[in-house]
């Protein structure tokens, strides 16, 4: 079983409780179609899971297939500098056909961000180290294309299809309690 | 499944088109690491196909001195077409004529389906298999083996 070589720590953006018996890790690209038809997934299966479930999202971007996912990567790191990591991270997926700088721009300030201040981090890249960090992370850890899931640690080849990913999550949750 | 040459085998030497014009050998890359990745087939229908995410980490490899080559029983214009449109930044080898032959001799050929299998080889600077991997078919292996093995080789002179 591949399995996840960083565990999850301070440097990531947790949703949900430490004490949640399931750990789901996702690798992703803003650019990506498969993991924009993922994000609604993910979604249900918080709301099913509530408590049980902790969610972390890593960056993955494939930049030389897709144009933005870099800066859509790092626009979502500006905005975690500034708490707000979750609205971004939503808001770019729910706006994927128009990733680009208008629509950085827009999301910062519809999210009370300065965007003169994320266009110049974007210009500085400032969080590129953090996604190149991921990135590689990622890719220690058998990251074989977006998504990529782990949970609890070991690689989830199978379908991500709502059933399927959360038959797998209930068997985690089942094993560790 | 093949039986997949192991490590510490000498790495069979081929000669295959890289380019309509232009053939490259095993054996020229002799003094630096060669990741050998057959894979199945061009235009497999998923973003972040495995020659793709080779081509993202390209850099990775880099730091090892590797030279990464992906082979297929595609032909050339085929994996021309393939590379030009995921922009690829490394050669894709064409195992087409005699079909799959150097596949074979790397016991990664994939009778059932004519097509080579997902089969990974680290070979050393000096031509010798340092690591081997078969993947199921369906399963995009990653890099992770692949860096592993690389970080493990002795160190390079110079």
């Amino acid at each position: 079983m591949t399995q996840l070589k960083v565990p999850v720590g301070p440097a990531d953006h947790i949703e949900g409780d430490e004490s949640a018996r399931c750990t789901l890790v996702e690798y992703g690209d803003y650019e990506c179609p498969h993991c924009a038809a993922a994000y609604p997934i993910v979604k249900r299966l918080q709301k099913h899971f509530g408590k049980k479930l902790r969610f972390v999202y890593r960056n993955f971007p494939l930049s030389q297939m897709h144009p933005h996912a870099e800066s859509a990567a790092e626009t979502a790191e500006f905005a975690a500098s500034k708490g707000k990591f979750q609205e971004m991270h939503d808001l770019l997926f729910e706006n994927q056909e128009q990733l680009g700088s208008g629509l950085y721009a827009k999301l910062a300030e519809d999210l009370g961000l300065d965007a003169k201040e994320l266009q110049e981090a974007l210009r500085a890249k400032m969080y590129q180290a953090h996604v190149r960090s991921d990135f590689t992370g990622g890719v220690r850890s058998g990251v074989n294309g977006t998504p990529t899931f782990f949970i609890n640690g070991e690689r989830y080849d199978d379908s991500f299809d709502y059933p399927t990913l959360m038959g797998a999550i209930t068997a985690a949750i089942g094993e560790s309690a | 499944m093949a039986t997949l040459l192991t490590a510490g085998t000498a790495a069979p030497d081929f000669r295959l088109h890289v380019t309509p014009d232009q053939q490259l050998s095993l054996s020229e890359l002799r003094g630096r690491p060669v990741v050998l990745a057959f894979y199945p087939a061009d235009w497999s229908p998923v973003c972040g196909d495995q020659m793709a995410l080779y081509n993202e980490i390209l850099p990775e490899f880099q730091k090892f001195n590797a030279e990464v080559l992906g082979i297929s029983v595609d032909g050339v214009w085929c994996h021309e077409a393939f590379a030009k449109d995921h922009k690829l930044h490394f050669p894709l080898m064409a195992d087409f004529e005699p079909k799959g032959a150097v596949a074979r001799a790397y016991g990664a050929y994939r009778e059932e389906d004519g097509v080579c299998e997902r089969a990974l080889f680290v070979i050393d600077a000096r031509g010798q298999i340092a690591w081997s991997y078969c993947s199921p078919i369906a399963i995009n292996p990653g890099a992770d083996g692949i860096l592993d093995a690389l970080e493990k080789l002795p160190k390079q002179e110079g």
